[in-house]
């Protein structure tokens, strides 16, 4: 693994803590007063700032360490969450998101927003309570040069100690001079597994040494508390190097010993106490075993040996000794000890290693192509030995079914690996809510339900965009204004309910909001003045709800007189389209609407009724068939020239000719000898489509017709059937609106400009 | 004999790195993402130094410092709290808790080998 590796790895991890930091902040902003949530938060920001400063991403560094300041005053207890403060830490971690985006894509952040945050933030930490309008003030921020350069950068720098007042020294030592020392280690040195022998050899590593141990606090054996501190040493140092670099050695024993470090008076010949330059072999204390007794014993670590190479100069040797052989025999037992918990721990170790794994994308996408040829070559081996063995009571026959059981097996399990939940992108847009709402004075809660529900990845990432724009379509023209909303008696605040949930094989996404509903009277207006339907036209609520995805609905200048829905929402239902799902939307005048979509699972399988129509082969999707059924004469009524009706169980429902939407042929077939496939379509209405025959049911390998191809309406996609025949997998909704009457046209033939951005 | 180092670290990224580092300069590795999970891998691991860091989900550096030194077998063992709090007062605080030394992130290779050789015999 190299240090690029680690960097992908890093932004994986940003992305999952920024997550994390949202979710927590909302938590927050929910009036959640758990502390671990808090910790979360914090730790969040830390972790990002942690891998940031790794890989000097400084602008990274400085804003995560502001944000991470006032974090730590929630923590601890000095600044209140409050609203307001939840509001700028939810437009900081926006902020830390862009940062973390721009670091790994290249590119550059609102530069004056982030300033202006680093601001409010510091402003939090220092005490001081936001400005009722944040938001104006991060933008009248000025981009001044001086930015506030976020707080200390030595907070980051690896700087060791610093003792100022030992500056003038460092001159003097320049040309090496002789320092004494005096160590004495209280017992929690050795506790905190520090260790003498270690500081001493560090020691002798700046310069020329000479050691004395006092050992004079030695008590008799009996008396001994092994873990006692009971030497001392005086230490003479000739060295280059100053002061400092000497009490850096020391620094992590600093607090658990006396210590002290002073220039030697030039000569004194006699020493009070007689120091004797003692062979203090540090060297034992390198790794390296060269001696046999050492690689006898490998656990026996520093402590022993710098004890017997102590005991050797001391004057106690005995006493010394029995207690190195005390340690020793210790240290032993820890170490056979030990040796079968190793195996436990490895296997422990083994499985908590085996949670997760991160694989390739493209390594998943190749498995998944080479399960569908697998399902289509199963397929075509199935048809040939039927064709070939009538009877079908071979063991080959037998065979290929368990084959079929287990290609099913095998590529659902292929699905579930991409299947991922919607959390990402149900996160993404409570910041999109928070945006437009701030942008147009609103007051708007975001919630969620059945974030973890698992769609696949390809749905997901498909999905942000459409979601994204009736997000904002529902925050901008669906809530109302705070004053609107006062006035109609309801909570100033709106709320949007964004809900993910599994039906019959499919995701269901519902988008909900709690603002005024549709205005019917406007959008029926609307459509009749762009000639979409008659001024006469009799239409139903729903029907008229449903105007509003119609292409050519409304564009982005007329659009703001209304103060319902239509921002491009043709766009949208085509992207949902695209995805094989349907959007449809309920309303009630005064408390909301709500959009439902359904979508498929997966893109890359489908479970469809193969049917013929006019010699040719189609797939039709078995989630949008409700029943089949076999028109009876008398159940059919012709209803003007060129409609039917079918009566079913006391219900009229319209006959769709198949074959003659689709051109396959001039006049319409005789119902009564085909199959009709009663269909659901994302308006709510039935349709029975006619179709000659079914052939079976099948799980078929969606294939593109759009990148094969072109596109084709009323067409979905393609697939290959097990005789190696191309299917076309029908587009029901593209037929089902064709026989309301609009001719199937090329949806490519639309005006191609995006009213996506217009809603912002 | 290799040296063992059993490090704890929540972030990826870090483990990451500091797995890189120590097996390039020639350390056995072993791997804890949290307190809770560093004194269980703790048992029988037998490190020759731990490396924590200190802001962790489920048992922080704090907590599992405590936990190292209450335990009989590893109470002499060093370790160094990896933080980017270089402050004072987190430096006590894993002081009191027992830790023998710290390295401040964002720790350059050499600083960590360093300080890992200043422990360790």
């Amino acid at each position: 693994m190299d240090m690029n590796e680690i960097k992908e790895i890093f932004f994986q991890e940003c992305e999952e803590q920024l997550a994390e930091l949202e979710s927590g902040l909302l938590k927050l902003n929910d009036g959640d007063r758990d502390p671990e949530t808090v910790n979360a938060v914090f730790r969040a920001v830390h972790s990002i700032k942690g891998g940031a400063g790794a890989f000097g991403l400084d602008d990274l560094v400085s804003f995560a360490h502001v944000f991470e300041t006032t974090l730590d005053c929630v923590r601890s207890n000095r600044l209140e969450p409050t609203p307001d403060v939840l509001k700028v830490m939810l437009k900081s971690a926006d902020v830390l998101a862009d940062l973390v985006t721009a670091s790994r894509d290249g590119g550059s952040v609102d530069a004056a927003r982030s300033r202006g945050l680093v601001k409010e933030l510091e402003a939090l930490a220092n005490g001081e309570l936001p400005a009722p309008s944040v938001h104006t003030e991060a933008a009248a921020a000025k981009p001044a040069e001086a930015a506030p350069q976020p707080t200390d950068e030595s907070g980051f720098q690896p700087i060791p100690f610093s003792f100022d007042g030992f500056d003038e020294e460092d001159e003097v030592t320049l040309e090496g001079s002789a320092y004494e020392i005096v160590f004495k280690p209280r017992r929690e040195l050795y506790s905190k597994g520090n260790e003498a022998a270690l500081l001493l050899r560090d020691l002798s590593r700046l310069g020329e040494m000479s050691i004395h141990c006092d050992t004079d606090a030695l008590p008799a054996l009996d008396q001994m508390d092994p873990e006692e501190a009971y030497f001392a040493w005086k230490i003479s140092l000739k060295t280059t190097r100053g002061e400092e670099d000497i009490r850096t050695v020391f620094e992590f024993a600093e607090w658990d010993c006396d210590l002290e470090v002073k220039l030697a008076e030039p000569a004194r010949p006699d020493e009070e106490q007689p120091m004797v330059p003692v062979p203090f072999d540090l060297s034992i204390l390198d790794e390296t075993p060269t001696s046999e007794e050492e690689s006898e014993e490998p656990s026996a670590s520093g402590i022993v040996a710098a004890t017997l190479a102590a005991a050797e100069t001391a004057t106690n040797v005995t006493r010394l000794a029995s207690v190195a052989a005390r340690v020793a025999e210790r240290q032993e037992a820890s170490a056979a000890a030990a040796a079968p918990a190793i195996a436990a721990q490895n296997t422990a170790a083994a499985s908590s290693a085996g949670q997760t794994i991160r694989v390739d994308l493209d390594r998943v996408d190749r498995l998944i192509n080479l399960v569908g040829e697998l399902v289509i070559n199963q397929a075509m081996l199935s048809q040939s030995v039927i064709e070939n063995d009538a009877t079908g009571t071979s063991s080959i026959n037998m065979g290929l079914e368990e084959l079929q059981q287990l290609t099913r097996e095998i590529q659902d399990s292929v699905m579930a690996i991409r299947a991922q939940p919607v959390k990402p992108v149900f996160q993404r847009m409570s910041r999109i809510v928070r945006e437009v709402a701030d942008m147009v004075g609103k007051s708007i809660r975001l919630v969620t339900e059945g974030e973890n529900t698992e769609v696949d990845k390809t749905v997901i990432d498909k999905l942000a965009e459409p979601l994204t724009h009736m997000i904002r379509n529902a925050v901008d023209h669906g809530i109302e204004t705070p004053e609107k909303r006062e006035a109609a008696g309801k909570s100033p605040e709106g709320t949007i309910k964004l809900t993910a949930k599994h039906r019959s094989g499919r995701i269901l996404i519902e988008l909900q909001d709690d603002g005024a509903g549709i205005n019917r009277e406007r959008v029926r207006q609307k459509a009749i003045d762009n000639d979409l339907i008659a001024a006469d036209a009799n239409l139903t609520d729903d029907e008229i709800d449903n105007l509003i995805f119609m292409p050519g609905f409304s564009t982005a200048d007329k659009i703001s007189d209304i103060s319902g829905r239509g921002v491009g929402m043709d766009v949208v239902k085509r992207s949902i389209q695209a995805l094989g799902g349907r959007i449809s939307i309920s309303s009630r005048p005064g408390h909301g609407s709500t959009f439902t979509m359904s979508l498929p699972l997966t893109l890359a399988v489908l479970d469809g009724m193969v049917v013929t129509v006019a010699g040719q082969t189609l797939v039709v999707p078995l989630t949008a068939i409700v029943e089949t059924l076999q028109p009876e004469a008398s159940a059919i009524h012709s209803f003007g020239a060129n409609h039917r009706l079918i009566s079913i169980r006391n219900s009229f429902c319209p006959l769709v000719d198949v074959g003659r939407i689709l051109n396959f042929r001039a006049i319409q077939a005789n119902p009564v000898e085909g199959v009709a496939l009663l269909v659901e379509s994302e308006g709510g209405g039935q349709r029975a489509l006619m179709v000659d025959a079914i052939q079976g049911q099948r799980q078929v390998v969606i294939k593109s017709l759009e990148a094969n191809y072109t596109h084709v309406p009323g067409i979905a996609a393609a697939t290959i059937l097990g005789d190696g025949r191309v299917a076309l997998i029908l587009d029901v909704d593209a037929v089902v609106a064709a026989s309301r009457g609009q001719a199937l046209k090329p949806e490519l033939a639309l005006k191609p400009e995006m009213p996506l951005a217009a809603a912002g | 004999m290799k040296k063992k180092v059993l490090t704890v670290d929540d972030s990826r990224t870090i483990r990451n790195m500091l797995l890189v580092t120590l097996n390039n300069a020639g350390f056995e590795t072993i791997q804890a993402e949290d307190g809770v999970e560093g004194l269980e891998v703790l048992e029988g691991a037998n490190p020759d130094v731990i490396v924590t860091d200190i802001n962790m989900p489920r048992l922080d550096g704090f907590g599992f410092i405590e936990g190292v030194r209450r335990n009989e077998k590893y109470r002499a063992v060093p370790i160094l709290v990896l933080t980017t709090e270089s402050d004072q007062e987190k430096k006590n605080r894993a002081r009191q808790a027992g830790a023998t030394g710290w390295i401040v992130k964002p720790f350059d290779p050499a600083k960590l080998i360093d300080a890992i050789e200043r422990v360790t015999a």
